[in-house]
Formats: C-alpha cells, structure tokens, sequence
C-alpha cells in the first residue's frame, strides 16, 4: 500500500490504503478540511489493491477490502477509485461498527433538532438531504445516522454526499458554489457524482444533536402523510440497521428508546419541492 | 407434554402500541409478539404447565372468550421454534 | 517490525503497548481483525494506560466478542433442544466448547459456526432431528454434497432458517481420506459431560484436535488464533498424558509441531522432550506470521504450496487431481 490516507468522519477515523495514488489524490481533496483520526489512530481500514501485480497498470481493476470483507466484491475500474474508497468505509461501517446503533438514514439538523430521513435505496434520502442543506439545514449525513446507546443523542456521518443520475443537476442548481468530486460515469447504479458537505457541516460534526423527527420518505407517488406506529417504526428501523442485532441489548435500549420518544412519519412525494415543503413543515 | 417458558430474569418486556418487544437475553434475539404471548411467557414463567393447564390460567385471568386448544398449541410450538418456551417431559 | 510478531508480543506481554506509536496500533489492530484476534487483544490490554482512541476499540472489540459468545452459546443450547430426544452424546467442539465450560482460549475468542460431533451410526438421526428443527441444507451443490458424504468427516454443512447461524455435524475430526485415521469412538468415549447434558472432549482430545484442526486439516490460515488456542489449553490442562494420546490419533507430528509453534510464538512453557526445532518448523512460523501492516497476507507462493499439501494429507493424490480440477473448472482459485 504505497499511497495512504487518514481522515475522520464524525466520531469514525480511516485509514485508506492504495497501491495507485489517483484514489487518494481524489480523497485528499475532496476530504481536505476533515481532520485527522483522533491521535492518528483509526477504527476501520480500507485497502484498494490489484489482485495481479501487473494488473496495476493494465486495464487496472480496483478491489475493495478491509478490516470486514464480504465475498465476490466486484472491482471497479480505475477511473471509479473514488467510489471504491467511499464503498469501501461504508462496508466497513456496515458491518464493524459497535460504538453506535448504526441506521441507514440521512440526518439534518436544525435548532439542535435532528430529522432522520430512512428507506429504501431510491427513496431520495441523499437528494432530500443535499437539498436541505441548500436551504440553511446542517447536514449531519446522507447514509448512516449514528445513534448513542447510552445518550440517545444522534451523531453526525458527513461523509461525501453521493449523488446519482438526474439527483446531480437538481443538487448542483440548489448549490451553484458547492464543491463537486468528479463525474463518474457506468458504474454498477449509473452516474454518479460526489457532493463535498458544506463548511458548517464539517465543522460542527462533532456535535450531536437530539433526535426529533424519524421520516419514512417514499418517492414516486401522490403527496401523502401519515403517523407510523412505534411497533411499526421498531421493525422498519431493524431493518435498516445493520448492527442492531450485534449491539444485542444495547441495541435494544437505543431502539426502544427512540421509537417510544420520537415521532415517526411516513411521507410519499411525487417530487422534490414538495417533499421540502412536506419536511419543513412536520419538523 | 409440559412446556417452560423462558426464565423471566433473562427477558425483557415492552409493550409499545398494539405490539409487544420481548428482548430475550440468553439468546440476544427480539421478539415482536402480539396478544396472547406475553401473557403466555407470564404464566409459563411461574412454572411448567401443559396445554390444558395453561388454556385455564388464561381463561380465568384475561377472560378469554372462545378458548381454543388448538390455536394455543400452534402457538406454543411458534414460542418453542423461537426458543422463548420449551417443551419439559414432566414438571 | 512485522506487525504480526508486533500482536505476539503484546499478547505474551500486554504492558508491551504502553507508548506504542499511531503506525503501530494501526498495524497491530489490522493484524488482530484479520488473525480473528481482536477480541482477544481487547481483554489483554483492557484497562492498560492507552489513547483514548484505542480504549474505544478494546471497549467495541469486547462487546462484539460478548456478543458472539451469547449467540454462540444459544445456537449450542437450540442444537441441544433439538437433539434432546435422541439419547444420543453430542459433543460441542473448538470454540463453543471453550465458551461453555469457561476454558481460558475463550475469553474474547471469535467463535465461528457451532461444530458438534456425535458417534457415526447416529449422523442419519441427527441429521432428521436438525432438519426438522428449523435446520436447511446449504445451497446444494450436486458435487460439493457427494463429496462431503463420501469422503468428509462431517455432514455438508446446514443453516437454521430463522437465526441464520451454521451447525457442522462431524463423526471424526479428520475426513475419511486422510492417511491419519483419530479414534472417534475414543473420543466420544472420553469426552466429559457439562452442566447442561451437551459434553466436550476430554482435555488431552481437545488439544489433539486442536493440532489437528491446524496442521493436519487445514492450511494455516487463522493459525495464529489456533495456537493462542494451544498455548492456553496446554497452560490449562499440561502435558500429562498428551503424548500417549496424540499417538494413539496418529496425531503425535502434528502434536509435537503444535507444541514446538507455540513455544516460540507465545512463549509456552513445555517440557524439554516437547521442545526443539525442526528442518521445516521455520517455513510454519514464516507462514502463521504472515501479515503486513495492512493484516494482508504476504508471501503468496508460500501460501499456495500449503494449500496443495493441506489437501495432500486429506487426500490420496489421484483424487486430489479430480478434485481440484472439478474445483478449479468452476473458477475457484486458492485465494
């Protein structure tokens, strides 16, 4: 691993390894205001190697691995090396971390208040959430809400925000002066481009906030709204963890606690003005 | 056949709304259980009984309208599938 | 310094973290994450003086092992349960047993699929007990499935369809084909009864299998966890016996070579007889230590040349050709 970098996201430092420099260079400009791992010791490393030593320079293929690995993870062009790092963390994030319950939601945060926005892939958390933050909400992360087992307190996950297909020109008109990684085109879920947080976000990751909203999004269909029961928030919230199970009875305590404090809503939009109207005014 | 339920120290009950959580220690499995399965793990939790013995508990402390032996031994195979109960040759 | 033998140090001697550097415990956490260490490293140096970053990693790394333990210990009393009714010995193996009799390997031990043994003429009953308990074969694969039956030492391995955790169903602790033949009737003959009916192998067995399991079946891969295994039970139960018994397996190389690794990694106290070094003892340290700071394994030519012998010792070679062309013709390749 020739090339390296260190950088922590919220409470979560990496440490990144490659054997070809454009990967990090990428990173080191897109993460350059991040800091570093706490004492420059991380919790999850992520390595992008060549499986063939000549296979670093012909039609070069990136393999992702880490600390946790999964079988058969497809590598990706050279090109893609910046997606490789990002799915490489989330990998390790998904299936490593034990520190928070960990949901697969978006997060904004407003007067101290934080809305999760959780669902299926396609439901536009990663486009509500640039868009809020267009609109002056502190983006707190478009993938992973981190919640405290012992506070309850949400923490911040302000990786890259990752845009795909027609959600890039829709964030790129909300935010003319944001900083953009580069386009990436063909890989396994279309183009894809990355949106580097705003300043206000990276600098108060740190900081967490109370949970207050839990939003179901659902894209596609007629504006509708409609209060989702905590039993029923419980079992869709296990569903989008991917440590609740490992946590055990931490886990349980978290969850609980959040379902019977926080209110939970399931909104269908037909588009993404009016799911911004929709959570602005729920929260 | 009698059945024992799980011991009650190593679970963790918790009604939420029409739907009760049951976290059960030994194993670190939840359990979203519904009407009359807390009350099942309740009574069972006393001490083993059989389905005759415990149709009767249940009946005469909730008041169940149409009791039905059947539809609780399917249960109780369910709770014993998930681990919460299992089946004892004699108390 | 190889950060391999940089995790040996500090689990011989956890005061040996004290003033590490940033690069050090990076290196010394990717080794233990990928020896399956991690949780073992944790309990070591818990409560040693350390950043704040890496008392968050011993804090994570010991609930992740508490909670594997919990799961595994479940699995092995949900096995119970189902085989309560066969009157049949089952006999918890390797990491299981280690949880549920409280023997020292197991603190923070990664424990991986539950393994149990029970006496060969009842594999048929056990298997009908399991699949009717919730058990699953596995995906079927027509080849994979006729060669488990005809010439492993365990059933094809099965998932339960709702925990989703795997049971291996062994008869022996080495497949058929293997020129060493262990005495599974000794074995379960031997084996010692725990608190809740299940049993595990008797002391001198259990580190017969535990060699065996690193030398004789398997091709290192992990083996640092398995002499931490090793030297542990060796500190719990001695030697007495262990010679006798190795022997009566057809064990004793691999026994010996297991002792004589775990003196030199871990500092193992051993008798002088169970001390020394031979021709082809360097190439085994070689491999088990081979990580780079990344928890990569390095030395790739060693690591094939260990795949092939691995399967030497369990296979005549005429079928071990079949066999690996059959494996290689649907693209598998020793990683």
């Amino acid at each position: 691993m020739r090339h390296l970098k260190l950088l922590r996201i919220g409470p979560i430092g990496f440490r990144i390894g490659s054997h070809w420099r454009a990967p990090i260079a990428v990173l080191d400009d897109l993460y350059r205001d991040y800091p570093a791992p706490d004492a420059g010791i991380a919790d999850f490393n992520v390595h992008l190697f060549a499986a063939r030593p000549w296979r670093r320079v012909l039609r070069p293929s990136v393999h992702i691995a880490g600390d946790f690995v999964i079988p058969d993870a497809a590598p990706l062009p050279l090109a893609q090396g910046l997606l490789a790092a990002e799915m490489g963390m989330n990998l390790q994030m998904a299936l490593g971390l034990r520190r928070y319950l960990l949901l697969h939601a978006s997060m904004v945060e407003r007067d101290g208040r934080a809305v999760l926005m959780t669902g299926i892939s396609g439901a536009g958390k990663s486009t509500l959430a640039a868009l809020l933050m267009a609109r002056g909400w502190r983006l707190m992360g478009d993938e992973f809400a981190l919640i405290d087992c012992a506070t309850g307190l949400a923490h911040a996950f302000p990786r890259l925000v990752s845009l795909k297909n027609e959600a890039i020109d829709v964030v790129a008109q909300s935010l003319p002066n944001a900083r953009f990684g580069p386009l990436l085109e063909g890989t396994p879920k279309g183009v894809i481009r990355h949106l580097v947080p705003d300043a206000r976000a990276i600098a108060a990751m740190d900081r967490p906030a109370e949970p207050s909203l839990i939003l179901f999004p659902r894209f596609g269909f007629a504006a509708a709204e409609r209060p989702v029961l905590p039993s029923e928030a419980f079992v869709r919230l296990t569903q989008s963890s991917t440590n609740y199970v490992t946590l055990a009875e931490r886990g349980f305590d978290a969850l609980t606690r959040l379902v019977q404090t926080v209110p939970a809503r399931a909104i269908d939009y037909p588009d993404a003005d009016t799911a911004i109207a929709m959570v602005e005014a729920l929260a | 056949m009698f059945y024992r339920a799980a011991d009650p120290a190593t679970l963790r009950i918790v009604p939420l709304d029409a739907l009760t959580l049951v976290y059960h220690r030994a194993s670190g499995i939840t359990h979203i259980v519904d009407a009359p399965v807390p009350e099942i793990l309740d009574i069972l939790g006393e001490g083993p009984r059989d389905v005759a013995g415990l149709l009767a508990v249940l009946a005469a402390r909730f008041d169940l309208a149409d009791p039905d032996p059947a539809a609780l031994a399917v249960r109780l195979d369910e709770l014993v599938a998930a681990g919460l109960v299992e089946r004892t040759c004699a108390i | 310094m190889n950060p391999a033998l940089l995790l040996v140090r500090v689990l011989r001697d956890p005061a040996a973290v004290v003033g590490l550097s940033a690069p050090d415990w990076n290196a010394l956490w990717a080794v233990a994450r990928a020896e399956q260490l991690a949780g073992t490293l944790a309990y070591r140096i818990a409560g040693l003086p350390m950043p704040g970053a890496v008392a968050r990693l011993v804090a994570d790394a010991i609930a992740s092992a508490e909670q594997g333990r919990t799961a595994a210990l479940w699995e092995a009393e949900m096995a119970r349960r189902a085989l309560a009714g066969l009157d049949v010995p089952v006999v918890l193996l390797k990491g299981t047993a280690f949880a549920a009799a409280g023997l020292s390997p197991s603190v923070g031990r990664t424990i991986g699929d539950l393994d149990i043994l029970v006496p060969r003429d009842a594999i048929g009953a056990v298997e009908a007990a399991l699949l009717a308990a919730g058990w699953e074969w596995v995906k079927p694969d027509p080849y994979d499935d006729a060669y488990y039956r005809r010439w492993m030492h365990e059933l094809p391995p099965l998932i339960h369809r709702d925990r989703d955790k795997m049971i291996d169903v062994h008869h022996t602790i080495l497949p058929l084909t293997a020129r060493i033949r262990p005495d599974a009737v000794a074995l379960l003959a031997d084996s010692v009864a725990l608190a809740n009916g299940l049993r595990m192998l008797g002391p001198q067995d259990m580190l017969c299998h535990a060699a065996a399991h690193l030398f004789a079946d398997g091709d290192l891969a992990g083996g640092m966890r398995n002499l931490w295994d090793i030297h542990c039970l060796l500190g719990e139960f001695g030697f007495d016996g262990l010679a006798e018994r190795a022997a009566h397996h057809g064990l004793s190389a691999a026994m010996r070579r297991a002792v004589r690794q775990a003196v030199r990694l871990y500092g193992t106290e051993a008798p002088r007889d169970w001390q020394g070094w031979d021709a082809l003892d360097p190439l085994f340290h070689r491999r088990l230590t081979a990580r780079d700071h990344w928890g990569r394994s390095t030395r790739k030519a060693v690591q094939l040349g260990f795949y092939i012998r691995s399967h030497l010792l369990r296979m005549p070679p005429a079928m071990l050709a079949r066999h690996l062309w059959t494996k290689w013709r649907k693209g598998y390749r020793p990683a």
